[in-house]
């Protein structure tokens, strides 16, 4: 638990550690007052604060697949641990959500041309191969009736159904013919959250393979040459 | 650099930060109901927040009857001693103080202090306000199904929480978790509020090292709930499975009843290290929030600058990131490695640092300060000496062979009681008196809030102090009724009759509070625009209480930070944030 939780947690303490060194922290606001048109910057970041939000999202979804995972390596190393069967239909999951990822950016690049046409098309086509990719997980879960995967992978298809509601509202504006301009920033954030799913999904996956047994077992015994370390202090 | 151009009213440069597109209601149910505005929405929250805590405050009475005089009063049961323990304590420590800190304080103060308009999603910040209440609503519908309320202890620890012997097993602990799961839901809409605003959305010339203490407590509470929250969510959908679906993530082979359970191969001990790891952020989720608007309150009635206003951020800051090296502490009697607890012991001691430096900097403050002893004044202070009081007994606590035997007696309960009940609560009770006259125009009344506060403070220190010591005498903790036992006297019984006297009386206090509450909405002293002559933007709006949009026409600019108190020379003894240093030549 504990170490697949320093995994997460570090690259989280880095972005925190290099935003905060960039808000003078060592400034010493009490001696700092400014007169009229001189007041400083304030520090905030030039990107749209949809931009920020999203990634925060990403660190808090982050977190949570992050536990899941860590628990799910704990519960590995109990003895009537049973590795989960990774049916065929997977790998066609597997493409159909890099296709799907694909077409987004695709659009994304298409609305910083500004070729409205073409982010629609991505967007519904984008829209598509993550429905099936849904339908596909659904046939999984009916084959497998495993409840580790139902659980992971769960969590992981409602959180791309939230994303097709955000879709489906961006995917509405282009429908209704807005500029291009009005666009670009939604379509933007929705290609930014589906490689997230996807890389995501890759990680959940290869959670399945076999290696991944090995590697909780090498866990496992490194945390048990610690155990045989201390007796032998003692 | 820009052109200046100087009127009457100061100087308007343009703007760096862009207006933001308010949404405007258009119906009575859309301005106050399903409002946007992140001043009604913090409204919602805290009347919601204060209703159920109510609701954990007669829990607590009837436990206390139950403890004091077992046998002459049968209003509970052993099954309803338990469902209250637990019920009492996940309401008081989640859906009150998390909520009331972060929804309330969070969202009232965030975009005032910081000169912002509003939270940057307001609609997404609507919705946390509805999933919140809906949450509270499960939670309370769970006293009303068979079986009631669940009975496992507000730690949920499995596998006895979804077994048949804990009262709520059938329906209690799935609208427990399903409640739980609810509020981090509708948590995280709001946290994704809180941060990105404060990043985002702060007003021209506020840097964050202008912004009070109290965003800075605000802002890293809530980083520490976005990343904590998640590990209660896993813990609780997981519970859900192995109690609905019949998984065993957590439930080991069992026999009950003399039957075998269809479960096994589960780890307890994974829910205990997915629930504190969860559950030691939240105490300074609760705390740090605490931190930041006592040293505000303590700077404006002290009418002094905050001592150490950087090493103030810093301490902030290193108390959220050692919060979650430190979970395990709660664990040293779950059999876990020692070496761990050793290690954990370790960084529970380091966090004593960065908290010490926040006690002396306050006391610092203080040191010759011009201390108005006024309401808000008075709990801040009181906060103080509490924290300290609390946290002594957190270092006994923190040290594996003293918790050892210490654990599951009345101490811990004391202890606990004092850090993170009481003392969060007179920050809540001294930010309320505090920020009463912005909210609603009106002062709460000073009489009736000096007994409030005299009666609760007082009140509080005769309940946990004979607490701490029925704990050393070795009295445990969650049991209905104490009996004939070889090791406790029967003068604790005494002393359980006197904490109980000590507990309703308090009580009684909070409902004078609550008629003050209301009484002064109609009655009150009108407040003016800046009753406690504070130097933070909250103070400096056109309008009281804020319209609509906060700052009128134009946002505030910022020119100093949020502590100038007694400057000398200066006209007043504060200067407010919004007024700038007098021009040099040109």
């Amino acid at each position: 638990m504990s170490i697949t939780i320093l995994f997460f947690l570090a690259p989280i303490g880095v972005i925190v550690a290099w935003w905060l060194s960039r808000q003078r922290l060592m400034a010493k606001p009490w001696l700092d007052v400014s007169a009229i048109g001189e007041v400083p910057d304030t520090g905030a970041s030039s990107s749209p604060a949809a931009t920020i939000g999203l990634g925060v999202f990403l660190a808090v979804v982050s977190s949570l697949f992050a536990l899941f995972i860590s628990a799910y390596f704990m519960r590995m190393q109990v003895a009537d641990w049973v590795q989960l069967p990774a049916p065929k239909l997977l790998w066609f999951n597997r493409g159909v959500l890099i296709l799907s990822s694909v077409a987004l950016q695709y659009a994304q690049v298409a609305a910083r041309r500004g070729r409205i046409q073409d982010v629609g098309d991505g967007l519904i086509v984008g829209g598509l191969f993550a429905l099936t990719f849904l339908v596909g997980q659904l046939y999984v879960w009916r084959q497998l009736n495993a409840a580790g995967y139902f659980l992971f992978t769960g969590v992981h298809g409602l959180h791309l159904l939230g994303g097709l509601v955000a879709l489906a509202r961006t995917a509405d504006k282009v429908w209704r013919g807005v500029e291009v301009g009005q666009v670009r920033l939604s379509v933007q954030l929705c290609a930014v959250y589906w490689h997230f799913l996807l890389a995501l999904w890759l990680v959940l996956f290869s959670l399945l393979t076999p290696w991944v047994g090995d590697f909780a077992r090498l866990l496992s015994r490194v945390g048990g040459l610690r155990r045989t370390k201390s007796k032998w202090r003692t | 650099m820009v052109d200046i151009t100087i009127g009457a009213a100061g100087a308007i440069q343009p703007a760096e930060v862009k207006d933001v597109e308010l949404y405007h209601p258009k119906s009575w149910v859309t301005k106050y109901v399903f409002s946007q505005d992140a001043k009604v929405i913090a409204v919602q929250y805290s009347i919601t927040a204060l209703s159920i805590g109510l609701v954990a405050l007669v829990l607590s009475w009837m436990m206390r009857l139950q403890l004091a005089f077992p046998s002459s009063f049968s209003l509970i049961g052993p099954a309803e001693y338990l469902q209250f323990i637990t019920m009492h304590g996940m309401i008081m420590v989640i859906y009150l103080l998390t909520a009331l800190f972060l929804g309330g304080f969070g969202n009232y103060l965030i975009p005032l202090m910081v000169g912002a308009r509003d939270m940057v999603f307001p609609y997404v910040n609507m919705l946390s306000y509805w999933v919140y209440l809906l949450a509270v609503l499960v939670l309370v519908a769970s006293f009303f199904m068979p079986g009631g309320p669940t009975g496992a202890g507000w730690t949920l620890y499995p596998p006895q929480a979804i077994l048949s012997g804990t009262p709520g097993q059938q329906w209690g602990i799935i609208l427990m978790l399903s409640s739980l799961i609810l509020f981090i839901i509708g948590f995280t809409m709001g946290g994704l509020n809180y941060v990105v605003t404060v990043l985002q959305a702060r007003t021209r010339g506020m840097t964050m090292m202008r912004l009070p203490l109290t965003v800075w407590g605000i802002l890293t509470a809530t980083v520490l709930a976005l990343l904590a929250f998640p590990a209660l969510f896993v813990g609780c959908v997981m519970l859900l499975f192995d109690r609905v679906l019949g998984t065993s993530f957590f439930i080991p082979a069992v026999v009950e009843l003399g039957q075998h359970l269809k479960y096994s191969g589960g780890s307890p001990l994974m829910f205990q290290h997915l629930f504190w790891f969860f559950g030691h952020p939240e105490v300074y989720i609760v705390a740090v929030p605490a931190f930041g608007i006592v040293s505000d309150l303590i700077s404006t009635h002290a009418r002094k600058n905050i001592f150490g206003y950087r090493m103030m951020v810093w301490a902030i800051v290193a108390i959220g990131a050692l919060s979650f090296v430190v979970w395990a502490h709660h664990m040293y009697v779950s059999g876990m490695n020692p070496y761990f607890g050793f290690f954990f012991a370790t960084t529970t001691l380091i966090i004593a640092i960065p908290t010490a430096i926040k006690v002396y900097n306050w006391v610092l403050t203080l040191w010759r300060g011009d201390i108005h002893l006024t309401v808000p004044m008075l709990f801040a202070l009181s906060f103080i000496v509490t924290f300290v009081n609390g946290g002594l007994t957190g270092l006994f606590l923190g040290n594996v062979v003293v918790d050892v035997p210490l654990s599951d007696t009345m101490f811990v309960v004391a202890h606990f009681h004092m850090v993170m009940g009481m003392a969060p609560i007179f920050v809540i009770f001294g930010g309320i008196y505090h920020w009463y006259p912005k909210v609603t125009g009106r002062m709460l009344d000073e009489m009736l809030g000096k007994f409030h506060f005299w009666v609760t403070f007082l009140g509080a220190y005769l309940i946990y102090f004979p607490m701490h010591y029925l704990g050393l005498l070795g009295v445990p903790r969650r049991y209905f009724e104490l009996g004939e036992t070889a090791f406790v006297p029967q003068s604790a019984t005494t002393l359980n009759i006197f904490i109980t006297i000590a507990a309703l009386t308090v009580g009684f206090a909070q409902m004078v509070f609550l008629f003050n509450l209301i009484w002064s909405l109609f009655k009150g002293k009108p407040a003016g625009s800046n009753p406690w002559r504070a130097t933070t933007l909250e103070w400096q709006t056109p309008e009281t209480p804020p319209g609509h949009g906060n700052w009128g026409k134009e946002l505030p600019v910022v020119y100093r930070w949020a502590y100038d108190y007694s400057v000398p020379g200066a006209e007043q003894d504060f200067v407010p944030q919004n007024q700038p240093a007098i021009a040099r030549a040109a």
